[in-house]
């Protein structure tokens, strides 16, 4: 049933950013060829188009990054926080004027629709450093009475699905708080980082102050390797899967270095019987196919009060029939390409697992691209919470939907996990509402809403969704070291 | 019987205490049946206490994290009660605490005096925490957008206290306090430095008014211990201070398995630094941020 009433004529976006045919790595202010000789290219998971070739950092790479970053660190600690204020609020200038551009590599390189890049990445983006310059000169009433200074050398290694968004999460805080950094984009996503580089670079920040090593999770290792070292890395800062996350925090244990976590979801959708339910379904719609599902705190598990279950259901199947799935670069678009050939196996895996373990499958009918890669969005009815689907992290447009009776087992149900990080309810009681975000457990409770953030709203997880907060006051904490009072 | 003038065979036997764990709001023997020697300053064995094992740390979790959700639900100001009274019931076993201080440990009595007082003035500082952490930690966050959003902190849940040595009532209370201000349930790990007073702590603790469970306390041995709590997954965090690094290690390596929150206040002050072990900022490792989002409109 393709396309029975309307079609969208191609509206794809024009702008193409200017990029060189290949990038070094970002240290001390320069891009510099890596002396680990090794390069790779990054494509297009749209197209399966080359994009640029870039630097493939070793263990020296990093070494030599994370010495530049310390060699800045004295000078940049002491410079006065309102001139670092200034730098940081440039920064943020200057990324708006080139937000479209931006927002333009941003879908070419990670596959997600230029309606997302340009209309939530690009604006938060901007948004976490104008929040964050004007917190350089205010620290010592952040942590009134506690002193807070820089923690040192900031090792931070960021994933695939926010690539430019989760750099300014990691780089704006951090750099306001007087310390230095070595940011690791993840593998597939390199190119939002290397602009912003050179975005950095031009609106004066000094050299040095932050580094970018690209490469794949041989590069992060080395990082983490460094972690308490002399002259090496004072901080780690990652976000990524719950697995890797348990690596990393073994790696650093015992080296007395500050860690912060931020990973995994299976994150909760509950709807209640008196929720507005067409609110609802946009709800859930947004917070399961936002990015192709490529987001630590979407709302996986859907909830649904037995009673409406069969109603809800048929309004959601009917609203995902609309999804328009495609190039990512259409301004139409609502569900791009999936960011790599090995996520798209580990969704299919899952997907698998799904019929294989019982549950029922509905997926939007629509034709893919034949080059790329693409999953239909889907949902699984019939869920059991033993079943694979209903607890782990499947990084993907797929949708576990289970019911319950009463808000007690809502809450057990939807507590039911080793994870954290977000949960959603939908129910038009405030008490209820606001009972139910007392009782469960995560760290970010979006009530009638969902997937919303915000530069002054600190984000991060409960349990094993990780520790540390990222946004506002709270999370300034990740970047400094309290005194006492001596 | 009438009085002889023999002193020596007349001199009253003194009753002395068997030193059990501290453990759900009672007073349980180690199930393993160990006891390690307690030695006085000047090397004499004066006691005998209870060698906790695995198995009491396994049900000490279980005792903590039965009573933990109640403790948090409490109002703030509740707990802020609850803490005062703890003030109040070492400030009446002060004289016991100074001289276990000075018969065990060696030290004189004005030193033994002032670890006790800032110890009590440390509980009622934290008395006065409970219903501010909200305030200082939290807040309502000015998003760009309409939406109602606020930040509360709440507890994490059962959090293993492991205690340096050195002036262990002061180090007990201090990392104690933080922990079950935010509601918190502890585990304290007792200084071995002084078996005794870490006794004398619990049977204070369950004359004050802080559920039975909210609190326990063993004493055994550091090394034997912090492996299985930092592999426990039923530990939602530990707190330290000033540790072997073997121990920090064990503890670090073994919560990356269910990612507990671990501070071991590495670079923190000593105890006595009121400006840093009196800030939020001591309780804040120890509570979860909550951010919560509401569309706002007419």
């Amino acid at each position: 049933m393709t396309n029975t009433t309307f079609s969208y004529a191609p509206a794809p976006e024009s702008v193409r950013p200017v990029l060189k045919p290949s990038y070094g790595l970002f240290i001390g202010g320069k891009f510099v060829e890596p002396r680990s000789g090794k390069s790779f290219k990054t494509i297009n998971p749209a197209t399966e188009e080359t994009i640029a070739t870039v630097a493939d950092a070793g263990a020296e790479d990093v070494a030599r990054a994370v010495a530049a970053a310390r060699k800045a660190f004295p000078a940049w600690a002491k410079t006065k926080p309102a001139e670092r204020a200034k730098i940081m609020f440039r920064i943020a200038r200057r990324i708006q004027e080139r937000s479209r551009e931006l927002a333009v590599l941003e879908t070419m390189n990670g596959g997600k629709p230029i309606k997302e890049s340009r209309d939530e990445d690009l604006p938060l983006v901007v948004q976490h450093f104008f929040h964050h310059a004007g917190w350089c000169d205010k620290l010592p009433y952040a942590f009134a009475g506690a002193m807070p200074k820089p923690v040192g050398v900031c090792g931070q290694i960021i994933p695939w699905n926010f690539p430019l968004m989760m750099a300014a999460w990691k780089l704006a805080p951090a750099i306001a708080c007087g310390n230095t950094c070595v940011l690791k984009p993840a593998e597939t996503t390199p190119m939002t980082a290397l602009m912003l580089a050179e975005i950095m670079q031009e609106c004066g920040l000094p050299d040095g102050v932050v580094n970018i090593v690209t490469g794949g999770p041989d590069a992060g290792r080395a990082i983490t390797a460094l972690a308490g070292a002399k002259n090496g890395v004072d901080k780690i800062a990652f976000t990524g899967s719950t697995e890797v996350g348990k690596a990393i925090a073994k790696a650093v244990a015992g080296t007395g270095t500050k860690l912060t976590l931020e990973l995994g979801g299976k994150s909760p959708n509950i709807v209640f019987a008196d929720a507005a339910l067409d609110q609802a379904v946009e709800g859930v719609v947004s917070g399961i196919w936002f990015n192709q599902g490529h987001v630590c705190c979407a709302g996986s598990r859907l909830f649904v009060e037995e009673s409406i279950h069969d109603d809800f259901l048929a309004r959601l199947t009917r609203r995902m029939q609309q999804l328009r799935v495609g190039d990512p670069l259409d301004k139409n678009t609502d569900v791009g390409a999936i960011n790599s050939k090995a996520q798209l196996e580990t969704i299919q895996r899952f997907v698998k697992a799904g019929s294989d373990e019982g549950a029922q499958k509905f997926e939007v009918a629509c034709d893919l691209p034949k080059k790329g890669f693409w999953c239909k969005p889907c949902i699984f009815t019939g869920v059991q919470p033993s079943h694979t689907i209903a607890r782990e992290e499947i990084f993907g447009p797929v949708l576990s939907v289970m019911t319950f009776r009463t808000p007690e087992e809502a809450v057990q149900r939807a507590n039911n996990t080793t994870y954290g990080l977000s949960a959603g309810v939908w129910t038009e009681k405030a008490a209820r509402a606001l009972e139910m975000s007392n009782r469960l457990s995560a760290g970010v409770v979006w009530l009638n809403t969902f997937n919303r953030f915000d530069a002054s709203a600190p984000f991060g997880g409960y349990r094993e969704s990780g520790f540390g907060r990222e946004g506002g006051r709270q999370g300034l904490s990740s970047y400094v070291k309290l005194g006492g009072g001596r | 019987m009438s009085p002889t003038k023999n002193t020596a065979k007349s001199a009253r036997v003194e009753v002395a205490k068997t030193l059990k764990l501290y453990m759900n709001g009672a007073f349980p023997r180690s199930e393993s049946g160990r006891t390690i020697p307690v030695k006085d300053a000047k090397g004499r064995v004066v006691a005998h206490a209870s060698h906790a094992s695995r198995k009491d740390l396994r049900d000490a979790v279980e005792a903590a994290n039965a009573a933990q959700p109640k403790w948090a639900a409490a109002t703030a100001y509740n707990r802020g009660q609850v803490i005062y009274r703890i003030a109040e019931m070492l400030e009446a076993r002060r004289a016991e605490f100074v001289s276990l201080i000075q018969q065990i440990e060696g030290r004189s009595k004005a030193d033994a005096t002032r670890e006790v007082d800032h110890a009590i003035d440390r509980c009622v500082c934290f008395a006065g925490w409970t219903d501010k952490i909200a305030s200082v930690l939290g807040g309502k966050q000015p998003v760009a957008g309409p939406y109602f959003v606020f930040t509360m902190p709440e507890a994490t849940g059962t959090v293993a206290v492991v205690v340096p040595d050195e002036q262990p009532l002061l180090a007990m209370v201090t990392l104690l306090l933080p922990v079950i201000s935010a509601g918190n349930a502890a585990i304290v790990i007792a200084p071995m430095t002084n078996a005794p007073l870490a006794v004398a702590l619990g049977e204070a603790l369950a004359t004050s008014d802080v559920p039975g469970g909210v609190i326990n306390i063993l004493t055994g041995m550091r090394a034997e211990l912090c492996p299985w709590i930092a592999s426990h997954r039923d530990i939602a965090a530990v707190c330290g201070a000033q540790l072997a690094a073997a121990d920090a290690k064990a503890l670090e390596l073994g919560a990356a398995e269910n990612l507990k929150r671990v501070c071991l206040f590495h670079d923190a002050p000593k105890f006595d630094d009121d400006a840093f072990w009196h800030s939020p900022f001591a309780i804040a490792p120890f509570v979860e941020l909550k951010t919560v989002w509401h569309p706002s409109a007419l």
